[in-house]
């Protein structure tokens, strides 16, 4: 139980990051960091002790292999991760471009 | 390995709370990095080679990703002085935080120990998934045939992520059709 | 967008075939060994994007390869639903059927449908990583001038 609540811990540095950071980059810093502590809950989900990587082989007695489902739903999320990042920072130095500044407190000062 | 994963996951936390604190932009990846590739490692250690492998590559790339960005524009971190509202904002985040806190101890109760996972589902997927689908990987099996519906909405959401960057970065638009 | 120095060019050509290389085992031995499309598929765009940023490469160039990576990852993903849906028709009548036939467990040439799906999603990963990549290029490009 004590690697749930470490990987919640996880989660709860990257939405401080994401609440009290002004700094645009250090936002998508704190996204990442919440992506990769839900990919290791759920893969953590999925885990059995003294399980098998899910791949199947010869020659085995009955053999005891990890979860795949939630393996293959984390795959997918990962790459996933990389498209959304790299959508918040086109559209960080998109911002950078028109207000000279990674502050978001400026843009708010600057809209009207 | 529970505490083989608590460790890991303890230097992840302390990258983590260094990324979000450091001066320079270019350190604070680059102990985003640590976060990563710590991820990796824990991956590794949970059997799950397929996930080690494409977050490995996953990483490097948004670090090369970033560390453009970033080189690109300023490095210089923002001042962090701001006063007005600082009690109601405080207020807010410890409400936000302390409910966050009470769902997640709520929820955490049904699990099973860690490395004691029932199997209802996947019982079916481990025993029969190589008969029914013929691969060897378990977790291609899955990701393509069981789990079509899953893989094929995450191609349009890659599409749909590409396409937003590039219309978000298209300064001037295409008169001329030389593409 | 300029290059890089004798030395990371070199290296760079010694070890960009290594990188494709592994990158198509990857995705063509998805279903026997970790891996698959998407980790192929991001592997091969590493490729890519290492011999863009080692050689450089002018604006022009990099926007005729912009479409064409555009073009191929939606060719790519059209052709993913093509073969989903042609399960509707072959065999029993579901969206992604599985309606090649097996084959032996292990074998290279087996599970079905499987090793299509995955070389297309490497190919649609592959090419949406670097269409990314080239959007912001060529925005810096634009920008710089």
């Amino acid at each position: 139980m004590t690697v749930y609540i470490m990987c919640f811990i996880l989660f709860l540095v990257g939405l401080y990051g994401v609440l009290t950071r002004r700094n645009m980059i250090k936002i998508v810093i704190g996204f990442s960091i919440m992506e990769f502590s839900c990919f290791l809950f759920l893969a953590m989900i999925g885990y059995i002790e003294n399980g098998l990587a899910p791949i199947l082989k010869e020659e085995m007695e009955n053999p005891v292999y990890v979860d795949p489902l939630p393996q293959a739903m984390v795959l997918t999320a990962i790459v996933i991760g990389l498209a959304t990042t790299a959508l918040l920072l086109a559209i960080a130095i998109r911002i950078y471009k028109k207000y000279g500044t990674f502050d978001i407190r400026k843009v708010n000062e600057l809209k009207g | 390995m529970e505490t083989l994963l608590s460790i890991l996951i303890g230097f992840m936390i302390i990258g983590a709370l260094y990324a979000l604190h450091a001066k320079d932009l270019l350190s604070a990846l680059i102990a985003q990095g640590i976060v990563g590739y710590g991820l990796v490692i824990c991956f590794l250690n949970l059997r799950a080679p397929d996930l080690a492998i494409v977050q490995i590559v996953v990483e490097t790339i948004t670090l090369v990703v970033m560390v453009a960005v970033v080189l690109n524009s300023s490095r210089k971190e923002v001042k962090e002085s701001w006063n007005r509202n600082k009690i109601l904002n405080i207020v807010t985040s410890v409400i936000i935080v302390g409910f966050l806190v009470y769902i997640f101890a709520f929820m955490i109760q049904p699990l099973q120990p860690f490395g004691d996972h029932s199997m209802r589902m996947a019982q079916y997927y481990t025993q029969m998934g190589a008969e029914s689908t013929g691969a060897a990987n378990l977790v291609t099996g899955v990701l393509f045939d069981f789990r079509g519906y899953d893989t094929l909405g995450e191609a349009t959401i890659l599409f749909t992520a590409a396409l937003g960057v590039v219309t978000i970065l298209r300064s001037k638009p295409k008169k001329e059709s030389a593409s | 967008m300029n290059g890089m120095t004798q030395i990371v060019k070199k290296v760079t050509q010694l070890m960009s075939g290594l990188i494709f290389m592994y990158g198509l085992y990857i995705i063509t031995h998805g279903h026997l060994t970790p891996g698959g499309g998407f980790a192929g598929g991001a592997i091969v765009a590493g490729g890519f994007i290492l011999l863009i940023l080692a050689f450089g490469s002018k604006v022009i160039s990099l926007r005729k390869e912009e479409t064409q990576t555009s073009i191929t990852e939606s060719a790519a993903l059209l052709i993913v639903i093509l073969l989903a849906l042609a399960g509707l028709f072959l065999g029993v009548h579901v969206f992604f059927n599985n309606y090649l036939p097996q084959g032996q467990v292990g074998e290279l040439i087996s599970a079905g449908v499987i090793p299509i799906y995955n070389i297309f999603i490497g190919m649609e990963v592959a090419a949406a990583l670097l269409t990314i990549f080239l959007a912001l290029v060529i925005y810096k490009e634009e920008v710089a001038s």
